[in-house]
């Protein structure tokens, strides 16, 4: 390792153009974030509806964003959608594709949720004089959101190294930074040290905040449904399986 | 019972070929307790869901308030609903909510009622089932009998006509079935129109306005408590072997 080595890898860190890839990174993954739960509870609850075309839809959709690999939805989306006029840039195409592909993990997170809570619960919403929707908005939903928050978190790390993906398209994100910058002085090990260091810093982050969260959700409401994880657990990525709600 | 509030004609409800109520006849007055006792089994808890349409009937005619809602389409059963409180045997509280916003969701979020004054109600229906100071506490912070009050609360907050208890007490504490029953007793001597499913024949012969017995999805014999727990003739076979089975 050169003497100037943690040298360079301080003056990657606090440069304009890492911050800057770092803060692509986050903001591609948050962006992603968002429109994969919007489309996978959309998904979700599509495959609860009585009308059996919406379910077909869903099943499809299922079937096709968890049945090819990411890159290639990546890819697909950047060099086909043009082709039809529809000409979007990097980083649109980026939360797109990701959004999409997201959505189909997060339409089974989401329905495992609503499955956790108990159907004495929608029961007894229906007995209030309530609308189907108002069960799932004021009774189903708001349980099963404290329950699939630990998955979420996953999916949300998960989707920090996922961004990494979106290089090959040329979004200006960390590790095409990173890779960029080490191609012109062939200095390998301080740029994508830097690089991670950065990945590091967004995923402690994001775990700090989880756990805050579920701290105020436990305090408030209790309801045994978020089932504690150790830290080991956390590290390894387990998913916790929704505790039951009656 | 010139007028009554709710009668159910002949209600016919299967699941499968498993036939659950077998042409059940009822009717409930103003201002009655109606307790309905039998064997389990005997389509006793089927019938009320199926009297505020949570469950669809298969033939028979429900009319509630002078109109026939057996059909009601979905949307019009909600606002149906609506006017039929209903408590269930596990309480069902909302998890997520503190005994107040349990008892004041339906209000907001159905009637449109302002927070402030749902809250405010919330507390009197708290105070009225003798839990002024749990308002902030969550389900699993109270005990069974606490809980079922709190949902018999809820249950009132929305104003109903009619009450429908499935069976209250069976999943409580023996010490804590006196509280929920005391409650109900105080309900129905106020005048709140009731149906009553219950294994507390002691509730039945205080409470209760007449009894119905049921078995095998049917409603066999219907007296008022003094005749219902008779040991005379009047007592049909079924309902005598029913009755001398709880006694021991």
């Amino acid at each position: 390792m050169p003497f100037d080595s943690p040298e360079l890898i301080l003056r990657y860190l606090s440069s304009a153009r890492f911050f800057d890839a770092a803060l692509m990174t986050m903001l591609i993954s948050l962006c992603s974030l968002a429109g994969g739960m919007l489309a996978g509870l959309a998904v979700a609850l599509a495959q609860e509806a009585r009308f059996a075309p919406l379910r077909g839809l869903a099943i499809g959709y299922l079937w096709l964003f968890r049945g090819t690999p990411v890159l290639f939805q990546l890819i697909f989306v950047f060099n086909v959608l043009p082709a039809f006029g529809v000409v979007l840039s990097g980083f649109a195409c980026a939360v797109l594709a990701l959004s999409l592909n997201e959505g189909a993990y997060m339409a089974e997170i989401m329905r495992s949720g609503i499955g956790a809570v108990g159907r004495g619960q929608r029961m007894a919403a229906r007995a209030l004089g309530m609308q189907e929707w108002q069960v799932m908005r004021w009774v189903v939903l708001p349980q099963a959101l404290r329950i699939i928050i630990p998955p979420i978190g996953n999916q949300f790390i998960g989707m920090l190294k996922l961004s990494a993906l979106v290089s090959v398209i040329a979004v200006e994100e960390l590790l095409l930074v990173a890779n960029q910058t080490a191609s012109s002085n062939f200095r390998y090990l301080e740029a994508l040290t830097a690089a991670g260091i950065y990945y590091l810093g967004m995923t402690t982050v994001f775990m700090v905040l989880q756990a805050l969260l579920e701290r105020a959700l436990r305090r408030r409401g209790r309801a045994a449904a978020i089932r504690k994880l150790s830290f080991t657990q956390r590290m390894l990525g387990a998913t916790a399986d929704a505790g039951r709600v009656r | 019972m010139s007028d009554p509030l709710l009668s159910a004609r002949g209600i016919r409800k299967s699941y499968g070929a498993l036939e659950v109520l077998r042409g059940v006849d009822l009717a409930v007055g103003r201002g009655e307790c109606l307790c309905v006792v039998g064997p389990s089994g005997s389509g006793k808890s089927t019938l009320l869901r199926c009297l505020n349409l949570l469950e669809p009937i298969q033939a028979g005619a429900i009319l509630f308030e002078g109109e026939d809602i057996a059909q009601a389409q979905r949307s019009r059963a909600a606002g149906i609903r609506r006017r039929i409180g209903m408590v269930f045997q596990n309480f069902e509280l909302f998890q997520h909510l503190s005994a107040r916003e349990n008892i004041a969701l339906a209000p907001i979020r159905v009637k449109g009622e302002p927070r402030a004054l749902a809250m405010e109600r919330a507390q009197h229906l708290l105070a009225k089932v003798h839990l002024p100071d749990k308002g902030d506490a969550f389900p699993d912070e109270l005990s069974g009998g606490q809980q079922q009050r709190v949902a018999i609360a809820r249950a009132l907050a929305m104003e109903p006509a009619l009450m429908l208890y499935d069976e209250p007490t069976s999943a409580l504490d023996p010490e804590t079935v006196g509280e929920v029953l005391q409650v109900m007793q105080e309900l129905a001597e106020e005048g709140t129109t009731s149906v009553v499913v219950t294994h507390e024949m002691g509730f039945a012969r205080r409470a209760a306005t007449r009894v119905i017995f049921m078995d095998d999805g049917v409603a066999v014999h219907e007296a008022p408590p003094e005749r219902f727990f008779a040991r005379d003739a009047s007592v049909p076979e079924r309902l005598a072997r029913f009755l001398g089975r709880l006694e021991h």
